[in-house]
């Protein structure tokens, strides 16, 4: 697949270019057979995930959203609450059972992202899509090193100078604050904060339009985790990416993102600007998750 | 003074809690009045009175339960404050909507300059210049030089309100939303933040204010709105000579 | 064995009833088997195919992969070279041609490489080179390349099917920073038709650059790990190289055949008692070709 197929002719069906970069249609994963019982008998309602009839797990139903570029949308829950599932189907490390994804620059929007095939998927993942894991380990080849990871990256957008990639993978390390001695070592030495950084940098390093960043904070210190975000908003304000933020910290919603999303058991309660999620919560749920934070 | 920027239609505001039996909290309810462009529509009234609470839904920090709140953009469309999708709010905050209130929520590792330059820099200008108009405003707010490098983090609330103020006052909205923007400053500062606000008036924009302090509201308003119990009990023309005096 | 099964096993008849083996040692449906897989590898150059790898009377890693491919397709009127490292006088090789010659009668066997029409080889090509109507079948120890950055072969299936080579990739790249240049030697890496990733057989890489656009079919087979693939003709086959790292084949720094002076061939290093090295080419056939060249010269 050529990367003008990829990206589309810059005009799609309907003539124009969406303004959304990523677009999310009722995304749904169930972990079992599933029965005509399980989204009525699951969600936050019912409190819970799993069919009493089957014992289908719903880890996420309906998930719909839009964000444009630029812009940071969070997306709030407890454990079950099916927010990691949702940013995984959308990378790709696991199918959905339901729903679409469209991205701006995948065809124009025109197509959805889960019909496309196995090696169109990829490239979508190396080209498009960045994801930052919970857990370094997920996210980097703890077998080569920082600048190995990042090199990656390039290496799958067809970059192919090695002068070149070796200055990009240093220059976003640098950004990341990780020191460039430390660019050859391997990460699985480096500190919990340091080895996020990495994990940033390899986000980012082929210049992807939209980011997933799944509880990126959490695991680090305090004063760590301060200074990873305050590189993420400085990011948001250079590089326009779209990101979507999944935490169960509401002060890095905060921080980060203008819009958020609530989810309860696979769910969304409740939806829209973040100030107004976290100062006048309507869902009984966003209420009790707001007021249990100092 | 120009057609209305504002015009605010029956707004009622009521906060249901959950969590305490589904208590119901009136915060406002039948509020009515209009901004016209270029004026100062001051809002007063005891703690508790609503006002609050009213700027926050024209900001979209609360969701308004019912009216509306018919805002003429830049562009020329009619926008509901109350309903319309959150990207157009966020469009309309990040141009053209402002707000002030007494509590800055400081950024780790930003400087004071780079926190109150923020949204000249998300508008493109170069950070050199952002720097300079915002230093101007910090200058005659008095904040200490020594401090501009700072951490707004660590400073004092009459600080942190100082960089706020110079944050909206840079930025030069169309509407700006006020709230309680001089309480923790003294009163010669007071004065100060008077001046400039009027010349922001003078400049374009048209601004709602919430202060307690009713003799600088005077100062201020072309008309002060005066709420009790969340409804308005009273409306006044203070400033209506001078109003009509203005380019 | 008497002398009678001896004498009968001799001859075609003799081996087909004494043994029950069938022209060319194999079935005519393990045959078929065989270069159903071989056509599906040259419909999609690079990409290994799976087949049921047959028993034979060798041991699996010397060489069954390729000499099941040979004996698919050999018939009366076909000329087999089998060469081991360049020679044609190596144990194995010798041991292949002879199973060949004894169980496809109307075949021959010959150490001239332009004679050949089939040419079963481990670890090297032909000097000589080949022409669109002559067969290259390689032997393949290891058929996966994607093995040494990846052990489990349900993810090294879905890195082909998906295209994903940058563990690959950064492989090379790693090496490089490393060591300032690809210190990997035989068997590297190739890209077959600008798709596939292929292991081209623990070749030199002074032969790499001649598996590109080759007018002949080159087939590999791997007998242990049960796969065979091929590069048809004419087809690209280029090394995973950088812009500002290209790939560089081996270097000899002048030194020259000792048996016929060439300095345009593959030499190998053999230590004399001495502890010297004596460099000879490693194409056995092609360096007796031009000893005796050089001899018919001298006379001359």
């Amino acid at each position: 697949m050529t990367t003008a197929q990829l990206h589309g002719n810059g005009v799609d069906a309907s003539g124009a270019r969406p303004g959304w970069a990523i677009n999310v249609d009722g995304l749904t994963k169930l972990y079992g057979r599933g029965c005509h019982h399980c989204l009525e008998t699951t969600g936050p309602a019912r409190d819970r995930n799993v069919c009493p009839h089957c014992q289908t797990t719903v880890a996420c139903a309906g998930v719909s959203f839009e964000l444009r570029p630029g812009h940071t949308l969070g997306i709030v829950g407890e454990s079950g609450s099916g927010k990691t599932t949702v940013l995984r189907c959308l990378y790709g490390d696991m199918a959905p059972t339901a729903g679409t994804a469209r991205l701006r620059d995948f065809q124009n929007g025109a197509t959805d992202i889960f019909e496309a095939d196995g090696q169109e998927r990829r490239r979508i993942r190396n080209f498009l899509l960045g994801m930052v894991y919970q857990h370094p380990r997920q996210g980097l080849n703890m077998q080569i090193s920082a600048g190995g990871n990042v090199a990656e990256r390039l290496l799958a957008t067809e970059w192919r100078k090695v002068a070149a990639i070796r200055e990009r993978a240093g220059s976003l390390l640098g950004r990341m604050e990780v020191p460039l001695m430390r660019m050859d070592d391997i990460p699985a030495h480096f500190s919990g904060g340091m080895q996020q950084r990495v994990q940033v940098a390899k986000a980012l390093a082929n210049g992807p339009s939209v980011v997933l960043l799944d509880e990126m904070t959490s695991g680090l210190d305090v004063s760590v985790q301060a200074g990873v975000l305050d590189l993420m908003q400085e990011l948001q304000r250079d590089e326009g990416i779209a990101m979507v933020v999944v935490s169960h910290d509401l002060g890095v919603v905060r921080l980060l993102c203008e819009r958020t999303l609530v989810m309860k058991n696979g769910r969304v309660v409740e939806g829209g600007v973040t100030d107004q999620i976290l100062e006048d919560p309507h869902h009984p749920y966003t209420q009790l998750l707001v007021s249990s934070v100092n | 003074m120009g057609p209305n920027l504002l015009r605010v239609r029956d707004l009622q505001k009521e906060f249901v809690l959950h969590i305490l039996n589904n208590k119901r909290v009136l915060a406002f309810r039948d509020i009515t009045f209009d901004v016209p462009a270029c004026s100062f529509v001051g809002i007063a009234g005891r703690s508790g009175s609503g006002k609050s609470s009213l700027l926050k839904c024209l900001f979209r920090t609360y969701l308004a339960d019912g009216g509306s709140a018919i805002y003429q953009s830049a562009a020329g469309d009619l926008v509901d404050l109350t309903d319309a999708p959150d990207d157009s709010v966020l469009d309309l905050r990040a141009t053209e909507i402002g707000y002030v209130s007494q509590f800055l929520r400081p950024l780790p590792r930003v400087t004071a300059l780079d926190l109150a330059a923020r949204p000249l820099l998300q508008r493109g200008v170069p950070r050199a210049e952002a720097h300079e108009v915002v230093s101007r405003y910090f200058e005659r707010l008095s904040l200490p030089r020594d401090l501009w490098d700072g951490y707004p983090i660590l400073f004092s609330g009459g600080e942190q309100q100082r960089v706020n103020l110079a944050r909206a006052l840079a930025a030069r909205p169309r509407l700006l939303l006020l709230d309680e923007p001089t309480s923790a400053l003294d009163s010669g500062l007071q004065l100060e933040v008077v001046r400039l606000l009027q010349e922001a008036r003078a400049d374009g924009v048209t601004m709602v204010g919430v202060m307690h302090d009713t003799a600088l509201l005077d100062e201020l308003s072309d008309e002060v709105i005066t709420m009790q119990d969340g409804a308005i009990v009273e409306r006044q023309a203070p400033r209506l000579a001078l109003a009509q005096a203005a380019p | 064995m008497t002398t009678d099964v001896r004498e009968a096993a001799g001859t075609v008849a003799g081996l087909a009833e004494t043994f029950s083996y069938n022209y060319a040692f194999l079935d005519e449906l393990s045959k078929k088997a065989i270069r159903r897989a071989i056509l599906k590898g040259v419909a999609i150059p690079g990409y290994q195919v799976p087949f049921g790898s047959r028993e034979l009377p060798i041991a699996r890693g010397w060489g069954t992969g390729g000499l099941q491919i040979t004996l698919s397709l050999v018939g009366p009127g076909d000329v087999v070279k089998v060469i081991d490292q360049g020679a044609d006088d190596g144990v194995n090789a010798v041991n292949i041609r002879r199973l060949v010659e004894r169980t496809s009668p109307g075949v021959e066997t010959t150490a001239d490489t332009s004679a050949a029409t089939i040419i079963q080889t481990r670890h090297r090509i032909p000097e000589e080179p080949l022409r669109k109507d002559q067969v290259l079948v390689f032997q393949v120890p290891q058929p996966e390349p994607l093995r040494s950055v990846e052990r489990r072969e349900a993810e090294t299936r879905r890195m082909h099917g998906e295209a994903d080579y940058s563990r690959m990739w950064v492989a090379l790249y790693e090496d490089i920073v490393q060591n300032g240049r690809v210190t990997r030697t035989a068997g590297y890496p190739v890209v077959v038709n600008g798709r596939y990733i292929m292991a081209p057989s623990p070749i030199p890489k002074w032969d790499i650059p001649r598996l590109n656009m080759a007018p002949h079919l080159s087939l590999f087979g791997a007998g242990r790990e049960k796969r065979i693939y091929a590069v048809p003709p004419l087809t690209s086959v280029t090394p995973l190289e950088f812009e500002d790292y290209p790939f560089q084949v081996e270097q000899f720094y002048g030194q020259t055949c000792l048996r016929c002076g060439s300095d345009t061939t593959y030499l190998v290093a053999n230590p004399t008692e001495t502890g010297t090295l004596r460099y000879v080419c490693s194409d056995t056939a092609w360096c007796d070709a031009a000893l005796a060249t050089k001899g018919e010269e001298v006379r001359a």
